[in-house]
């Protein structure tokens, strides 16, 4: 297998880890090339041509031009082909996140505080299944940090003030690095957690024997009852505000106008920031919760929010 | 003795430190930059020895944080962006083109009291109790949540940036204004043009830097909401103004380098550069092209992948006038009579880790690659190859070449040769292991590492010992030389530049009458007559 030609490399393990490392190789390769013709020509010029060696040196200036033309377009076109190589594989490692199996994930100084749907919690560690794709909703607490995962060949910053969607996929059981690699302040170095994949048996088992009394939408529907959401949002509400039944993951009609999916983003958004995207038919009354609720509070009523989806509304 | 030369007309503490004369000028930026380069070495020293091991022994997380913070302020702001041009340009580009001094000598001298004063408030900085938060001052950890000294740290950079801009405006009105008589843009040195389109990028970039640190400064010290999303900011916007700067003075620290290494090859193959009017322009195409590429610094920061795809395919734009200087440096050497003189070594070794440098930078700017490499070791160790093996490496250069002339004096060539090679060899030993742990993804910025990259650190630690020890090396014959140097004849190298028909060291005014020029550069060869470029 090429992928054990380099020495130091171990192979990717998600499904697009091969096409990242046949990249890499190809890179390689090519640098190799271009650098080896380089020291093969200054070598052979610095010994033939050395001062006091006899060897002819006339016409060296003729057509100068020809090779400048020569080696300009060489380049361009390896490089325009690189480009095109990178950029497929790239778009492959950031496509929309497909899988139904949803994680949050809250990073802040200077741990990982991964929240499964079922209420399972964890810290510096991401259980999941390998051969389905998972995805990761990242937010973040305080500064930048950023997801890392080498033997998937994967990474995301984690950008405060927003939520990065990322789909992740193992496709062989182990434990993994999780890296934080975007500096965040003293422990930087020590925000480092797991991967650990497993196969599906197993993973299920594991969301089993961790299965909290609370899963995180029931959490999140106390926290509806503690902020005083259901005051304005409850079925028997006297203030006009909108019903959140069967809301997540329908087309909002906006008051200026335009129309949004109702995701994860949205209704975070619509919590933080109410008055940026306020739906058609109603008044912007609802008042902001910026910096009145956390990140881990967050999730757990966008979770909860999501599971009044299937209530009629 | 018929005339004082600009070393001995006068020898108060005044006539040094209220010159107009560039000649003085250079050797101030040169001893302060002496200064910074070890102040910036040392912590770069207690970093590689802190990580021979994979745990914490030498100093606490947070001194780490402060350690590398400083290695990269201290270097590139106050030894990289100026090196070159404010030391070699200040003194030699008035002698290249046949000028008594820059168009503006007072504005010279006002440029490295700025430096001066902006180096000493970031000093007074790092004595105080230092910086956190590594050169690149990402938002909103500088505004919001680092204990450290940020905002005396950025006021002092925001100083020094003003002494580039002065400096990038004094370069472009000489260039254009003080040309000898029959100087034509195309019979200038490409040292002249690299630094040209260097000064274009110090006069243009600079200020959105001064800005981009006004605004941090703003957030943090008065809370305005610009970068931190709790109080309304966005942090994205703080990366795309910083590297809307950042990476158009990373070729603000390359060019001036290829434009040292021009006159080198040049100069020990007795050779024109191939493609003089290609690699010219070149550097005003890496000028110009530098200006749109950086996104690739955010391939994962979440901006959209529209923006990713444009920028990955800007980057590899950018990567072709590099590629051209290359292959017509090698070009240069076929056909030459070449001489292995220590100049010359610096250059060939300039042309090995330059090319490294570059090819690895491919890499980066492909983005699936990117997306595994980046914020790792495999971009520390790229960078350095540029910084350090391309632009520290041409100044070491650039330094033994013009040395004669700077000094009126010869070092030895011996010890001069052995420094050239123990460079290159530390330094591939310093770096090369880093291109590694890259790869296999230890992330950069990193005080404590899993054990399994311990032993490519020890390399790396390793090589940093010879790096040292083979940069101190020069202090001492380059020091031994200014006293007991044997004395420089005008033209040691018997090379056809104006800067050599001169005395050396040269009088106050630089020539004794006018030169007047009558044809293009480089013509070593006696049996070379047409102008050389017929492209």
């Amino acid at each position: 297998m090429w992928r054990e030609w380099i020495p130091f490399w171990k192979p990717g393990l998600s499904p697009y880890g091969g096409d990242v490392d046949l990249l890499f190789a190809g890179l390689l390769l090519a640098s190799s090339l271009v650098l080896g013709l380089l020291i093969f020509l200054l070598l052979l010029f610095c010994v033939r041509y050395r001062a006091g060696n006899p060897v002819d040196r006339g016409n060296h200036d003729s057509k100068s031009w020809h090779w400048e033309v020569g080696w300009t377009s060489a380049s361009l076109v390896i490089f325009l082909l690189l480009f095109v190589w990178g950029a497929s594989v790239f778009l492959e490692i950031y496509r929309t996140p497909q899988g139904e199996l949803s994680v949050f994930v809250v990073a802040k100084q200077w741990m990982w505080k991964v929240q499964h749907t079922g209420g399972q919690a964890e810290i510096n560690s991401l259980h999941m299944p390998v051969h389905r794709p998972m995805r990761l909703v990242m937010a973040s607490q305080d500064v930048i940090h950023s997801f890392f995962v080498p033997a998937l060949r994967l990474k995301h910053d984690v950008v405060p003030g927003r939520y990065q969607s990322l789909e992740i996929e193992a496709v062989t059981a182990g434990h993994y690095h999780l890296f934080c690699a975007e500096y965040c302040g003293t422990d930087h170095s020590g925000m480092i957690g797991e991967i650990v994949a497993m196969e599906p048996a197993d993973y299920a088992k594991w969301l089993n024997d961790q299965a909290p009394a609370n899963s995180l939408a029931r959490e999140g529907g106390a926290l509806f009852r503690e902020f005083g959401c259901s005051g304005c949002h409850g079925a028997n509400s006297s203030v006009h505000a909108p019903p959140l039944e069967g809301l997540y993951g329908k087309p909002v009609p906006l008051a200026d106008g335009s129309i949004v999916t109702a995701d994860d983003k949205y209704i975070r958004d619509s919590i933080l920031l109410p008055r940026s995207q306020v739906a058609a038919g109603y008044q912007p009354l609802m008042p902001s919760f910026e910096g009145k609720v956390s990140e881990d509070q967050l999730l757990r009523l966008v979770v909860y929010i999501k599971s009044l989806a299937d209530h009629a509304p | 003795m018929t005339e004082p030369d600009y070393l001995n007309s006068s020898y108060t503490l005044r006539s040094w430190f209220l010159t107009t004369d560039h000649k003085r000028i250079a050797i101030l930026y040169f001893a302060s930059l002496i200064a910074f380069f070890f102040i910036g070495g040392a912590a770069a020293t207690a970093i590689r020895i802190e990580l021979a091991t994979p745990q914490a022994d030498l100093v606490s997380s947070d001194t780490y944080n402060r350690l590398f913070t400083m290695h990269g302020v201290i270097m590139v702001w106050f030894f990289l962006i100026p090196s070159i041009p404010n030391t070699l340009g200040n003194f030699i580009v008035p002698l290249m083109i046949g000028a008594r001094d820059l168009a503006f000598p007072r504005l010279n001298l006002l440029s490295w009291y700025l430096f001066v004063a902006g180096g000493c408030v970031t000093l007074f900085a790092i004595v105080a109790g230092g910086i956190d938060t590594g050169w690149t001052f990402y938002t909103p950890f500088s505004t919001l949540y680092s204990n450290s000294y940020v905002i005396i740290a950025v006021t002092g950079i925001f100083i020094a940036g003003f002494s580039s801009i002065l400096t990038g405006l004094n370069f472009i009105v000489t260039i254009h204004r003080l040309r000898a008589p029959g100087l034509t843009w195309y019979r200038l040195p490409l040292f002249v043009w690299s630094l040209y389109a260097t000064s274009v990028i110090l006069v243009l970039a600079t200020p959105v830097l001064a800005i981009t640190l006004v605004l941090l400064a703003t957030e943090r010290f008065f809370g305005v909401g610009i970068f931190d999303p709790k109080i309304g900011g966005d942090p994205l916007l703080f990366q795309h103004l910083f590297w809307f700067y950042s990476h158009p003075a990373v070729y603000i620290m390359i060019l001036p380098g290829m434009g040292v290494v021009n006159e080198l090859i040049s100069c020990f193959s007795r050779k024109p550069v191939f493609g003089y009017k290609f690699v010219a322009w070149a550097s005003l195409a890496i000028a110009a092209v530098g200006f749109l590429v950086w996104g690739h610094h955010m391939f994962v920061s979440g901006q959209s992948l529209l923006a990713s795809l444009v920028f990955s395919f800007m980057s590899f734009i950018v990567a072709v006038p590099s590629a051209i200087k290359v292959f017509n440096w090698t070009a240069t050497l076929h056909k030459g009579s070449l001489r292995f003189d220590a100049p010359m070594l610096y250059a060939l070794g300039f042309l090995g880790l330059f090319t490294i440098g570059g090819l690895t930078g491919l890499f980066l700017a492909c983005l699936a690659f990117d997306v595994h490499a980046t914020d790792t070791y495999f971009v520390v160790a790229h960078f350095h190859y540029i910084m350090v093996g391309g632009m520290v490496t041409a100044y070491f250069g650039g330094l033994h070449y013009w040395w004669p002339k700077i000094t009126g004096r010869l070092y030895s060539e011996y010890w001069a040769r052995t420094a050239a090679v123990l460079i290159f060899f530390g330094f591939n030993l310093t770096f090369f292991p880093q291109f590694v742990l890259g790869a296999e993804g230890m992330p950069r910025r990193y005080h404590v590492y899993p054990p399994e990259f311990q032993v490519w650190n020890v390399l790396s630690s390793g090589g940093a010992t010879i790096l040292a020890a083979a940069y101190l090396l020069p202090m001492f014959y380059l020091g031994y030389s200014l006293f007991f140097g044997s004395r420089a004849p005008a033209n040691p190298w018997d090379a056809p530049g104006l800067e050599w028909q001169t005395s050396s060291p040269p009088p106050e005014l630089n020539f004794e009458s006018q030169p007047v020029v009558t044809r293009a550069p480089y013509q070593y060869r006696t049996d070379f007559t047409a102008e050389p470029q017929n492209a």
